[in-house]
């Protein structure tokens, strides 16, 4: 028991790294409001395209989603990072991780997104319309709100998926949270670094974990 | 555009390193349906114990299904394959990519049944219980295959976000099909091996991104 | 009454796939008048009327409002000439994310471009003239059907439209709550409003009505004055339909 408390809770390792592990945390921060709030605005022109009239964007926002959300996140990430130098594209890790997540998330905003238009009834379209309100108008004001109220639950889930994802771009060497956190544990051969970084993700997390529980059980109620 | 062929679609490159490939996904294959198989049935018999209602045990439940809902998984990997050696348990990286994501799994399928199972009516828990099945036949006869159906759309979704993290046994010396291709690029200096990978998990999931498609446009449908 | 024509349907055809649904229609409303559409269901009644300011697309006809064809123009021009049309739904269709009175002042800031002020207190004198104002602050949700109906009326009626469509306003209440909205449509009569309305209220067709339309099949089949379809229907398709629905 003392040897798990020392190698996973050593309260004085933790003491040393927290400095390197606040850090990470604000790269991770960093991350996430570039990809979250580009994933937001992105994802809804796809899902806009995604619904549209016209055949060939329906058929381009599909076979983006489609694309993204099969591929692996982390084969993306490296697929951009490794991969495009190649082809004579240098861009940063930070520039990388961005790219490859926001192509990620976009299309798993755009599903939650189009699930919510779908939800709002058509009179609702209709009745704005005959107003006056032009197309975006109507969109904006009106149709918007409630299919984003319909769907917040799965807006916040995925935004936290997004949280967690920032954590592959240690893979990379981004010095983010967990990354740091893998310094700290080779340099003090002590897993306590990563332990206190679960604790972060934690901390950061739970809290819209049990919103997401709390949203569900509201809805189904 | 020829060079452009050459780095990323390089026939020979793409012929030496085949093998390797193949054998990643082998490697994903496997990985994969162990997660899938031991994440679900986790996941089910955790929501079924929580119907039973005991407080102490859905409090348990509960936090576990936090907490693995919250937790990024590489996080837990890393803990899991760096940590525990220094404390005398050795785990391979293949045991350890597939303990975190079941766990993972688990988590979110226990969240998914339970959801089912709390939108199952009350009436036909009583209507169960009220012609003498008892309350574990009409767990599993009456609210079981209800909540399933229920569940089933939502599941597909993260069966797939998560045997895709299969990926990140990359981090930890798995030799499933990313870490086969890094390899490769780097013996080959060529990107033509990631090219390779790339077209290998789209013809493992993105058929599976189609199904899920399909099962959720169909309870959609029938929903209205 | 002035001859003014308000609303004109100019030979208006409405195709769904291989299906004709209105089959060249032509119906002149004058200002002021109200013009009462009965009809089987099926013949085309809504279609005709969402035709009006193209919520459905029509195949080919015009359709003039105050002597301006919004058939022709951009899609700017559809979007102010639909200022000019109000429309009334079976379904009510309020924005249930907004209170009564931003229900109301929601077109008229973002279409008609009002200050805020202005839209309030127009939509304040609306409420008042459906008897809603004083649930002003209340939402959609909280709010009886007959209540929600005469707050769309209210919404339309704040834009200054010169015609007022209504499809089956009545359709979705219970009896009970139906006379506060026909009460409403009565008023707005005597205002000299102009009106096409699509309803199976006959009692208020008969005491309100200039003409009676009745469609089947895609055509207009008769037309006259309440009096006339009502007590000597011409054709032998009216005579059917009225004796059913009667009873
Ligand atoms: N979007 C559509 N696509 C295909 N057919 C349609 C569509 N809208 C209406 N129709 C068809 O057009 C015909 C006329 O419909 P409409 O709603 O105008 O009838 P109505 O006279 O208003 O009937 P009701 O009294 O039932 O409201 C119907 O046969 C209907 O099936
Ligand atoms: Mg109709």
């Amino acid at each position: 028991m003392d040897i798990f408390i020392d190698q996973f809770f050593n309260i004085d390792i933790m003491r040393k790294s927290l400095p390197l592990l606040f850090k990470g945390l604000w790269m991770t921060l960093q991350l996430c409001s570039a990809v979250i709030l580009l994933g937001l605005i992105g994802g809804l022109f796809v899902a806009l395209g995604n619904m549209s009239e016209r055949r060939w964007l329906r058929w381009i926002s599909i076979a983006y989603t489609d694309l993204f959300r099969a591929l692996p996140p982390l084969v993306l990430l490296i697929f951009i990072y490794a991969g495009l130098p190649f082809a004579g594209i240098n861009i940063s890790p930070f520039a990388a991780v961005v790219i490859a997540f926001l192509l990620n998330n976009s299309s798993y905003y755009a599903e939650v997104y189009r699930a919510g238009l779908i939800s709002v009834a058509k009179g609702q379209w209709e009745a704005a319309q005959s107003t006056g309100l032009s197309p975006v108008q109507t969109l904006i004001h009106v149709v918007l709100p409630q299919a984003v109220r319909n769907v917040l639950p799965d807006l916040l889930s995925n935004t936290v998926e997004v949280v967690k994802l920032t954590s592959l771009a240690s893979v990379i060497s981004l010095s983010e949270l967990l990354y740091n956190a893998g310094m700290a544990r080779s340099v003090t051969y002590n897993a306590s670094p990563l332990v206190l970084a679960a604790l972060f993700y934690l901390v950061l997390l739970w809290p819209l974990v049990r919103l997401v529980s709390h949203f569900q059980r509201r809805l189904a109620a | 555009m020829d060079r452009f062929l050459e780095t990323f679609f390089n026939p020979v490159v793409m012929a030496q390193y085949t093998p390797d490939i193949i054998a990643g996904i082998w490697v994903t294959l496997t990985i994969a349906a162990a997660v899938i198989v031991a994440g679900i049935a986790a996941g089910l018999a955790l929501a079924c114990l929580r119907s039973y209602g005991i407080r102490a045990l859905n409090f348990l439940i509960i936090c576990y299904a936090d907490i693995f809902r919250a937790l990024p998984p590489l996080v837990v990997i890393l803990i899991l394959y760096f940590g525990f050696p220094s404390i005398g348990i050795q785990l391979s990286g293949p045991m350890v990519l597939f303990i975190v994501l079941a766990a993972t799994l688990a988590a979110f399928a226990e969240e998914i049944f339970w959801a089912g199972f709390s939108s199952v009516e009350k009436g036909q828990w009583e209507a169960g219980i009220a012609t003498g099945l008892g309350f574990t036949r009409t767990l599993a006869y009456v609210a079981l295959p209800q909540a399933v159906r229920l569940a089933l759309p939502p599941l597909v979704n993260r069966v797939l976000a998560i045997t895709k993290m299969t990926a990140l046994g990359s981090a930890i010396g798995v030799s499933e099909i990313l870490s086969s291709a890094t390899t490769a690029q780097s013996f080959s200096g060529s990107a033509t091996p990631l090219t390779m990978s790339v077209v290998a998990y789209l013809v493992i999931f993105l058929p599976m991104v189609v199904i899920a498609r399909w099962l959720e446009s169909r309870t959609a449908w029938k929903k209205r | 009454m002035a001859n003014r024509p308000m609303l004109e349907i100019v030979s208006l055809e409405k195709r769904f796939g291989p299906n004709t649904i209105l089959k060249k229609i032509d119906l002149k409303v004058a200002e002021g008048e109200l013009v009462f559409v009965i009809g089987p269901s099926g013949s085309g009644k809504s279609t005709m009327l969402r035709c009006c300011n193209r919520l459905e697309e029509p195949t080919s006809g015009d359709i003039i409002v105050d002597g301006r064809n919004i058939m022709a123009g951009t899609r700017r021009d559809l979007d102010r000439m639909r200022l000019q049309i109000g429309m009334v739904f079976q379904g009510f269709h309020l924005y249930p994310h907004m209170s009564v009175l931003k229900n109301v002042t929601l077109a008229q800031r973002k279409a008609l471009k009002r200050s805020k002020a202005e839209a309030d207190a127009r939509a304040i004198d609306m409420l008042e003239q459906v008897g809603m104002a004083h649930k002003a602050d209340a939402y959609p949700g909280e709010l009886s059907g007959g209540q929600q109906q005469r707050v769309a009326i209210a919404r339309s009626l704040a834009l200054d439209p010169k015609v007022m469509l209504f499809d089956e306003p009545t359709s979705a209440l219970d009896p009970e709550l139906v006379g506060s909205v026909l009460k409403v449509m009565k008023d707005l009569k005597s205002k000299g409003m102009t009106m096409v309305v699509v309803s199976h209220e006959m009692g208020f067709a008969r005491e309100t009505a200039d003409r009676v339309v009745f469609m089947d099949g895609g055509v207009v089949v008769e037309q006259g004055t309440p009096d006339e379809i009502f007590g000597a229907p011409k054709a032998e398709r009216t005579r059917t339909f009225l004796s059913r629905v009667s009873g």
